[in-house]
């Protein structure tokens, strides 16, 4: 028999399953999930998962969240699962996906990029040069980014 | 119409095709031919940024070439009362037919391209890429050595923030270099630049010393530790005036052997080394022209007839 449940099953939302141990609070950053809004989100950590070992599992009820919003998670969480829940039920299963360009998912977090000028109107846009190990470059000034910098700059 | 905005926008035929034509062009360049090929075209030459050789040079080319030029300093304009970026491009697109744009901040030169119609140059966008110099070093190399293929090449200075140096080194790879990095610890090359240098498969070698690097040396490409990218004064008199070249210091070189500055110098090639046979870097500043003649015309879809400089 499977593990006990930790956390309930939810009646409507999205769940984001296998992210990588430890990565879930990040994740939640990148969704921006966890700000100015009132649904609940259960969030487990460091449980046994038969693919990696170790996940997390983040649960958010009563919010679908949109492709462009999942697409941030490619920089993160590229192998986690999302299950769309309507009524208990799966009701769809969306992909993760790197293209090969995020646009306005992060700013660049160099300090001299034309870019750091909020007024500026241009698109944020950062290109991908390799997905793993993932190499980011901004479009405008081609400096390398840091997920960890780049979590803290998304928009 | 072709913006230039890194190296990476020529193709390895493309760079040889501009050396060509810019071969071509010297009589012009030099005042000893007219050749009206972009008479009607006005230049827009924006400089964020102090400039002397890059702004002269792109004038020079444009004017020899019948051409007009239309400048911006961001002093005394409307840059000045905190215009965006965005909105100075929107007005040169409607004023002039290329535009050529030195900018403090980095990025500035393919933003403005997505910004405007217009083909654009990049003129130096803070510690990222000058090529339209790196066109004109290529061209005094190949003046001096016959080619471009295979060197052994000495980069001296302020390789973190030296935009000609990433260019450059960009460039010569391509052309399977052997590369030099010679740096104070605190101006190494940026480790994403020497990772993409490393990936065409050829020899970078980093080091702080310049001595022991110039026997081996086809060409030493000096640069000066630029006090105004330091966000830290304190880092700048740390290594100001940490490479010194004086003519003695050439006894071991090779007899073909160049030196090469993008200038302004400050103390870094003594005075000495310019009566050398080594010294090229008051030739490579006039080459600015013909190169930039060339790129002009690329850019704006002007050929150049075979006529010219034959």
């Amino acid at each position: 028999m499977s593990e006990m449940r930790r956390v309930t099953a939810i009646c409507n939302g999205t769940v984001v399953d296998h992210i990588p141990a430890g990565k879930a609070l990040q994740v939640m950053q990148m969704l921006r999930v966890d700000i100015g809004r009132s649904n609940p989100i259960s969030l487990v950590m460091n449980v046994p998962s038969g693919k990696a070992g170790r996940k997390d599992v983040l649960k958010i009820e009563d919010r679908e969240l949109t492709q462009e919003e999942l697409d941030r998670l490619a920089l993160i969480a590229p192998n986690a699962s999302v299950a769309i829940i309507r009524n208990y039920s799966v009701a769809e299963k969306r992909q993760i996906e790197l293209g090969s360009e995020l646009v306005n998912i992060a700013k660049c977090s160099f300090w001299n990029c034309i870019t750091q000028n909020s007024r500026e109107p241009l698109p944020h846009k950062l290109r991908v040069i390799s997905a793993d190990p993932l190499d980011l470059r901004c479009s405008y000034c081609g400096r390398s980014q840091s997920i960890e910098e780049l979590a803290k700059s998304i928009l | 119409m072709s913006d230039l905005i890194t190296m990476d926008d020529l193709s390895n035929e493309e760079i040889l095709e501009i050396l060509d034509t810019a071969e071509r062009l010297v009589p012009v360049a030099k005042g000893d031919m007219y050749a009206p090929l972009l008479q009607g075209k006005v230049l827009g030459n924006l400089f964020f940024e102090n400039s002397t050789r890059t702004r002269m040079s792109f004038e020079s080319a444009m004017k020899r070439l019948g051409g007009e030029v239309v400048n911006l300093s961001s002093v005394g304009s409307s840059v000045a009362k905190g215009e965006t970026l965005y909105d100075t491009m929107q007005m040169v697109d409607g004023y002039s037919d290329i535009a050529v744009i030195r900018h403090p901040r980095q990025g500035a030169a393919q933003y403005s391209a997505d910004a405007i119609g217009i083909p654009v140059l990049n003129a130096g966008d803070g510690a990222g890429n000058h090529p339209t110099q790196t066109m004109l070093d290529l061209f005094t190399i190949r003046e001096s050595h016959g080619t471009i293929d295979g060197l052994n090449v000495v980069l001296v200075g302020d390789l973190r923030y030296g935009r000609t140096t990433h260019s450059l080194s960009h460039a010569l790879v391509r052309f399977g270099a052997k590369l030099t990095l010679v740096s104070p610890d605190s101006l190494r090359m940026p480790d994403e630049i020497v990772t993409d240098l490393k990936s065409h498969g050829s020899e970078v070698v980093e080091t702080e010393d310049m001595a022991g690097s110039i026997a081996e040396a086809d060409v030493i490409y000096m640069t000066r530790i630029q006090k105004e990218r330091f966000p830290d004064e304190d880092e700048y008199t740390k290594v100001a005036g940490i490479y010194k070249m004086t003519a003695d210091d050439l006894a071991g070189a090779k007899e073909e052997m160049i030196v090469m500055h993008p200038l302004p110098r400050v103390d870094e090639i003594d005075p000495s080394v310019d009566s050398t046979k080594h010294a090229k870097y008051f030739k490579q500043a006039f080459n600015g022209v013909p190169t930039r003649m060339a790129l002009l015309c690329r850019s704006l879809g002007v050929k150049v007839p075979k006529e010219v400089g034959q």
